[in-house]
C-alpha cells in the first residue's frame, strides 16, 4: 500500500493478483496491519481484564504491587462477589434493571412496530413527516430532558417507582425502533401484501401474518439494542429513584458502593463486572442481529 | 370441498363486525397505530422539552413553584465562572474526543476492512466497550486512575522506570481532562470503527480496481475515492457522535463528579448538581436550555459540512 508497491504495480497490474498487488510483502503486513490491531485490542480490551482481575483478588494483593503481580491472581477469591450478592441488596437491583429494561423494551417495540408500520404501509398523508419528526426526536439528548421530566414524574407520583423509567426510557428507544423498522418494512416485497389484501384479510391480519413473521429479524435487532440502551441509562434512574432498593444496577453501584473515602475496590470492581455480563452475554447471542441494526441505522 | 368453502367465504364477507370494519377504515388504523409511539413522545419528549423551556425563565426549586423571572437565570450564569468553565470543557471536550475518537475509529475500520481470519469475532470483540454500561466501565476508568494503586503508574514507575513518582490522574484539572476525554475516546471509538466498516463494505472493489489501472498511490485512493464515498455516513455519525459526546453525562458524573475544584464539569454535570442535588430546579434548566444553541450549531455544522449528498451522487458534478 506504499508508493514503492504503486510503482511496481502499473506494470504488473493487468497479470498479477489482487492480494499480492495489496501487500508486496509478509513484514509490511505485520506492521501495518496486525501491530496496529494488535495495540487497538489491547487498549480496547484492557480495563474489562483489570476488572475481571480485580474482582477475583483478594485485599491483601489488590494494595500490594511489589510482592504480587499485579497482571495476575496468585490466589484467587470469591469474597467479592460473595460480598457483593449476600451483603447488600445487588439481586434486587438486578432484577429491577431486568424488569425496567424489559418492560421498557416491550413497550417501545409495540409502540414503535405500530408506527412505523402505518408510516411505511398505510402511508396517508404527510406519513413522510411523521417519520422525521421521530427520527429528530432521537436527537434530543436525555441531559436536557432530566429536570423537566423530574418535575413531571413528581407531579405524576411516579417518583421512586419503576414506572417513572419504564415510560421515559421508550422517549429514546422509540425513534431508534421505528427508524429501524421502518427500513425492515421497506425491505418486505409490497406484492405480498398486496395479494392478501385481494384475498379479503384485513389491514390487521396482514399486519399479524404477514408483515410481522417477515420482519421478525428486525424486531429481534430493535429488542436488542432497547434493551442495552435501556440496561445503560443512567441519568434517569439517577434522578428518578431514590430509595436504595429500586435503584439499577448502574446508579446503585456508584451511589451504594461508594462510601467514604475508603473505596472497596474488589466489590467495585464485581459490581461492575456482574453488571456488564448480563448486558454482555445477551448481546454475544445476537451480535450479527446487533451490528446489522447499528449499520442499518447509521445508513437509513 | 370447494362450495363449502365458498360459501364460508361470502357469509364472512357479508357481515363483517362494526368493529372489524373499523379497523380495516385507513384514517383510524392510522390513528390507531401512531396513538402508542406519539402519545409517549408527546408526553415524554415533547411537552418535557417545551417545560424545560419553560423552568429556564422562572425560579422553581424542587417542592416551590416557581414564579416567572425572565432572563433572570441567564443574566446570572453569564456572569458565573463556574458557567463558562463548563462551556470552555464541554466544548474542548466534545473538539477533542470528536477528532481522536473519529482519527482512531476511521484507522480501526480500514483495518478491519482488510482480509482478516475471525472477522466477525473481531468485529464482536471491539463492539464490546459499547455495550457495557457506560458508568460500570468509567468505574473501571476510576480504579485505573487511582492515584495510589494506578496500574498504568505501577508500568511506568516500577516496571519501565520512566518516572519516579505516580502520575496524578484525575487530582488537578488539566490531567483529569485528559484523562476524562481517553475514557471517552476509548468508549467512542468501537461505534465509530463499525459504522464506518458498514460504510467501508459498501463501497464497489471495482472503484479501486480502476484506481489501481489508473496508477494512483493508496493515498489518492483513499483521498479520492474512499474518503468521498464515505462523507454521507460520516455526515451521520459525526452528528450523532457531537450530540452525545456534548451532552455527555455518565462518564464524569462517575469519575470525577465535575471535580476537582470544579473543573471538569460538563454542562449537564453542572446542571445536574445544580436542579437535583442542589434543588434549583430553574437554573438547572436554564444551564440545560443553553446546550441547544450549541447542539444546533454542531448538528447543521456537521451536517452541512460534510453530508453533501448531491455532490456525492454526481447530481451537481462535472
Amino acid at each position: 500500500m506504499t508508493d514503492a508497491a504503486v510503482q511496481a504495480a502499473p506494470g504488473n497490474s493487468a497479470t498479477a493478483q489482487p492480494e499480492t498487488m495489496q501487500w508486496d510483502s509478509r513484514a509490511r503486513r505485520v506492521v501495518m496491519l496486525w501491530i496496529p490491531l494488535l495495540c487497538f485490542l489491547l487498549i480496547l480490551l484492557f480495563p474489562f481484564y483489570w476488572m475481571t482481575v480485580t474482582a477475583f483478588k483478594p485485599n491483601a494483593e489488590l494494595y500490594d504491587f511489589r510482592t504480587h503481580n499485579p497482571f495476575w491472581i496468585s490466589s484467587p477469591t470469591l469474597d467479592h462477589i460473595y460480598k457483593l450478592l449476600f451483603e447488600t441488596s445487588y439481586p434486587r437491583w438486578l432484577k429491577t434493571t431486568m424488569l425496567v429494561a424489559v418492560c421498557s423494551t416491550v413497550l417501545s417495540l409495540v409502540a414503535s412496530t405500530l408506527a412505523a408500520y402505518s408510516i411505511q404501509r398505510l402511508r396517508f398523508k404527510g406519513s413522510q413527516y411523521v417519520g422525521l419528526a421521530i427520527y429528530l426526536a432521537y436527537l434530543v439528548p436525555p441531559s436536557i430532558q432530566f429536570i423537566p421530566l423530574a418535575t413531571m414524574v413528581h407531579q405524576l407520583g411516579l417518583f421512586d417507582t419503576p414506572f417513572a423509567l419504564i415510560l421515559t426510557y421508550p422517549t429514546f428507544l422509540i425513534p431508534f425502533c421505528t427508524w429501524l423498522l421502518i427500513g425492515y418494512f421497506k425491505s418486505i416485497p409490497y406484492e405480498l401484501e398486496e395479494c392478501a389484501l385481494i384475498d379479503g384479510a384485513t389491514r390487521l391480519q396482514i399486519l399479524r401474518r404477514i408483515t410481522l413473521p417477515l420482519a421478525v429479524p428486525g424486531l429481534i435487532s430493535a429488542g436488542i439494542f432497547s434493551f442495552t440502551l435501556s440496561w445503560n441509562e443512567f441519568i434517569y434512574a439517577l434522578a428518578f429513584i431514590q430509595s436504595s432498593e429500586s435503584k439499577t444496577v448502574p446508579v446503585a453501584i456508584l451511589t451504594e458502593l461508594v462510601t467514604g473515602d475508603v473505596y472497596q475496590w474488589g466489590a467495585l470492581m464485581a459490581g461492575s463486572l456482574l453488571g456488564s455480563l448480563p448486558v454482555a452475554i445477551f448481546y454475544s447471542f445476537f451480535v450479527d442481529y446487533y451490528v446489522s441494526s447499528l449499520t442499518g441505522a447509521v445508513k437509513e | 370441498m370447494s362450495a363449502s368453502t365458498a360459501i364460508d367465504w361470502t357469509k364472512r364477507r357479508a357481515e363483517p363486525s362494526a368493529l372489524a370494519r373499523l379497523f380495516d377504515w385507513k384514517p383510524f388504523l392510522v390513528i390507531i397505530c401512531l396513538l402508542p409511539a406519539v402519545g409517549l413522545l408527546m408526553t415524554f419528549l415533547t411537552y418535557p422539552l417545551g417545560l424545560g423551556i419553560f423552568l429556564a425563565f422562572t425560579d422553581t426549586t424542587i417542592g416551590r413553584r416557581g414564579v416567572w423571572v425572565g432572563l433572570e437565570n441567564f443574566e446570572y450564569l453569564l456572569s458565573d465562572p463556574l458557567w463558562w468553565n463548563a462551556v470552555f470543557y464541554s466544548v474542548f471536550y466534545t473538539a477533542v474526543a470528536t477528532v481522536l475518537k473519529f482519527g482512531l475509529g476511521l484507522w480501526l475500520a480500514l483495518l478491519l476492512n482488510q482480509h482478516l481470519p475471525f472477522k466477525s469475532l473481531l468485529r464482536a470483540i471491539i463492539l464490546l466497550p459499547w455495550i457495557v454500561p457506560t458508568v460500570l466501565s468509567a468505574i473501571a476508568f476510576w480504579w485505573i486512575y487511582d492515584p495510589q494503586f494506578s496500574i498504568i503508574s505501577y508500568l511506568f514507575v516500577d516496571v519501565l522506570g520512566w518516572r519516579t513518582t505516580n502520575i496524578d490522574f484525575i487530582g488537578s484539572a488539566w490531567p483529569a481532562r485528559f484523562s476524562l476525554i481517553f475514557a471517552n475516546v476509548w468508549r467512542g471509538i468501537p461505534f465509530v470503527a463499525i459504522s464506518l466498516l458498514a460504510g467501508l463494505q459498501t463501497i464497489s472493489p471495482s472503484l479501486y480496481e480502476a484506481a489501481l489501472l489508473d496508477g494512483s498511490s493508496s493515498w489518492q485512493r483513499f483521498r479520492f475515492i474512499t474518503f468521498p464515498m464515505l462523507l454521507p455516513i460520516l455526515a451521520i455519525v459525526m452528528t450523532f457522535s457531537i450530540i452525545f459526546t456534548f451532552t455527555d453525562f455518565q462518564l464524569v458524573y462517575a469519575i470525577t463528579r465535575g471535580g476537582p475544584v470544579n473543573s471538569t464539569h460538563l454542562l449537564a454535570t453542572l446542571a445536574f448538581q445544580r436542579g437535583i442535588p442542589g434543588g434549583q430546579l430553574g437554573e438547572g434548566a436554564a444551564i440545560a436550555v443553553s446546550m441547544i444553541p450549541f447542539l444546533v450549531f454542531a448538528t447543521l455544522f456537521s451536517y452541512f459540512a460534510l453530508a453533501r449528498r448531491k455532490w456525492q451522487q454526481g447530481e451537481a458534478n462535472d
